[in-house]
């Protein structure tokens, strides 16, 4: 086992996703087919071969230094956990 | 045993951008929380990051002022770390392919030229403020300063003294705020330096176990804080116990630092390239094209005005400290004044009465032509030099020319050799005893007969002219 059922439950947790138990073995399953196939991948002999940053032999896009309008702030803090209107409100980090 | 510290830099620096580093929200100071974002910068699910182009500009532009070369291929990473001011749980930087690396800075403490070496020079984004509260167990998260774009600026660890620490930022900031890339501000977060340092004998060339500093917010809290973070490694040597590498905070209320709490500090960044950002590439003819539009630096333009204005080193550098004040003292001359005249105004009275009105040079009532035409008219005689002091509180107070407040004042100074000569006698015969005292020896009496002249005149007689006239008349009888 690549990754255990108690650790797939605890990354839903912290991605605040809510899996009922079906769904949550489902992607266990899943998880460590996935895994267990990079495994097979690391068996590969890269020594010769320069890291690929991307797969696109593009570069990069720019933009104009324009800015634009950005949000309402209701709209921006609208999916917060908690707020007091004016800033995002977390469990006190210091 | 003689210990010597070894430091090396790491500087933040703001850009001076319109809007963010992959967004379009303004980068502006001292909004209401949480007004300038947008689902970019607030690390929405399925938004994609464009690089604003200014952004490469100006990094581009740092890079050449110091020395650095180029990458003409660039990479974007992602550096992982869960805190509320990073809303993607990643902050997008640069890690194996910066844009540039192996520069230099020549800097001058105490008369020694010293050369210090930059490693690297990266660009990325800045994260969120968070705001403690002192009663509730909550932090507040404004995310109006994510994605403003920032570079990073890292120095070789040749740095010896907390003395060079300083100078070298101080040379940076400036050449940077010539650049007009960062507004170099440390106080409001602009211009932010942490610090490497450890000490080791002298001779031994290995490098001792170092400490991190951070929370310095001025140059001379980089000094302080590196003095003291040397001064305790070497107490702790010197007690047989190791350093231990960490990060510690400057509590420039207290002098010391102190360590951060473990937890803080254990980092693994997981670094890997950002899929969102292809490659950057830049062209050797952006390159040349910001080359040649680079403006004259701190350093060049010292030392020219050294050369071409015959200024004291002293001089040269209080004037080229800011652009707009090296650029309003080289208008003045243009405008005929002689320098070392126009340098020593600059530097006293129309700085002064800017602190006093804490305005900025560039919105100064007395511009450089007014204010060489007010230098003309102390070389020519028309007034004194201590009437051009008054003259000059007038004209930064009203805004008006010299000329016209010196006529509309009376205050020409009396050049008339007929009518100073005059007055001059009427003085002698007044005081028949002091010219006679005179005579015979007491030279001293020239200064009140001088003073008479001034008070008759209303201290508008041309003092040179006063003191060969009375040098004259008074010789004579």
């Amino acid at each position: 086992m690549k990754i255990s059922r108690q650790e797939v439950d605890r990354v839903a947790r912290l991605a605040r996703l809510k899996l009922d138990p079906e769904m949550a073995e489902l992607l266990t399953g899943q998880m460590n087919d996935i895994l267990t196939y990079m495994d097979k991948l690391t068996q590969l002999d890269t020594s010769g071969v320069p890291p690929t940053n991307h797969a696109l032999e593009l570069t990069g896009a720019m933009r104009p230094d324009q800015a634009r309008p950005s949000l309402e702030r209701q709209q921006g803090l609208a999916n917060a956990a908690d707020t007091d209107g004016q800033y995002f409100k977390v469990p006190r980090v210091i | 045993m003689q210990y010597e510290a070894v430091i090396g830099l790491e500087v933040h620096a703001q850009l001076l951008t319109e809007s963010k580093i992959f967004c379009g929200c303004s980068t502006a100071f001292g909004q209401p929380p949480n007004s300038n974002t947008c689902p970019v910068c607030l690390g929405m699910p399925g938004v994609l990051p464009v690089l604003n182009r200014q952004v490469v500009e100006f990094a581009i532009a740092a890079a050449l002022a110091t020395n650095c070369t180029i990458a003409e291929r660039s990479v974007w990473a992602r550096k992982n770390y869960f805190y509320p001011d990073l809303p993607k749980g990643y902050q997008i930087s640069q890690f194996e392919a910066p844009i540039a690396e192996h520069g230099w800075l020549d800097i001058t403490v105490d008369g020694d030229q010293r050369r210090i070496g930059i490693t690297r020079i990266h660009m990325e984004e800045d994260a969120g403020k968070l705001v403690h509260d002192d009663r509730d167990p909550v932090s507040y998260v404004d995310l109006n300063r994510t994605g403003t774009p920032l570079i990073e600026i890292v120095s070789e660890p040749d740095i010896r003294t907390p003395a060079e620490a300083a100078t070298y930022l101080k040379t940076l900031r400036d050449i940077l705020v010539y650049l007009e890339v960062c507004d170099g501000n440390m106080e409001e977060g602009s211009f932010r330096c942490d610090a490497n340092v450890s000490i080791r004998p002298v001779g031994q060339q290995e490098l001792g176990i170092r400490t991190e500093l951070k929370n310095m917010n001025s140059f001379r809290n980089v000094a302080a804080a590196l003095d003291y973070e040397i001064r305790r490694q070497r107490v702790v040597l010197e007690g047989g116990d190791a350093v231990v590498q960490e990060t510690r905070l400057w509590d420039a209320d207290a002098g010391k630092t102190h360590a951060m709490r473990g937890k803080e500090e254990a980092h693994d960044y997981r670094y890997f390239p950002d899929p969102d950002l292809l490659p950057l590439v830049i062209e050797p003819q952006w390159i040349q094209r910001v080359r040649d539009s680079l403006p004259e630096l701190p350093a060049a333009k010292r030392s020219r005005f050294e050369d071409s204005y015959g200024l004291s080193a002293y001089d040269a550098e209080v004037l080229t400290a800011s652009r707009a004040v090296a650029d309003f003292f080289e208008a003045t001359v243009q405008a005929g004044a002689e320098p070392k005249k126009a340098a020593n105004w600059i530097m006293g009275e129309l700085m002064g009465a800017l602190k006093a009105e804490s305005r900025q040079i560039g919105d100064s009532r007395v511009g450089p032509a007014e204010l060489a035409g007010l230098i003309g008219l102390i070389s020519d005689g028309t007034i004194s030099g201590k009437m051009a002091k008054e003259v000059f509180g007038l004209m930064m107070s009203s805004g008006r020319p010299a000329a016209e407040i010196i006529k509309e004042k009376g205050l020409e100074q009396v050049s008339d050799a007929g009518e100073l000569e005059a007055i001059l006698r009427g003085i002698i015969e007044a005081h028949p005893k002091e010219a006679e005292a005179y005579r015979a020896g007491k030279k001293k009496l020239m200064g009140f007969f001088v003073g008479q002249v001034m008070k008759a005149t209303k201290g508008q007689a041309n003092p040179k002219l006063v003191n060969q006239l009375a040098a004259k008349l008074l010789g004579e009888g």
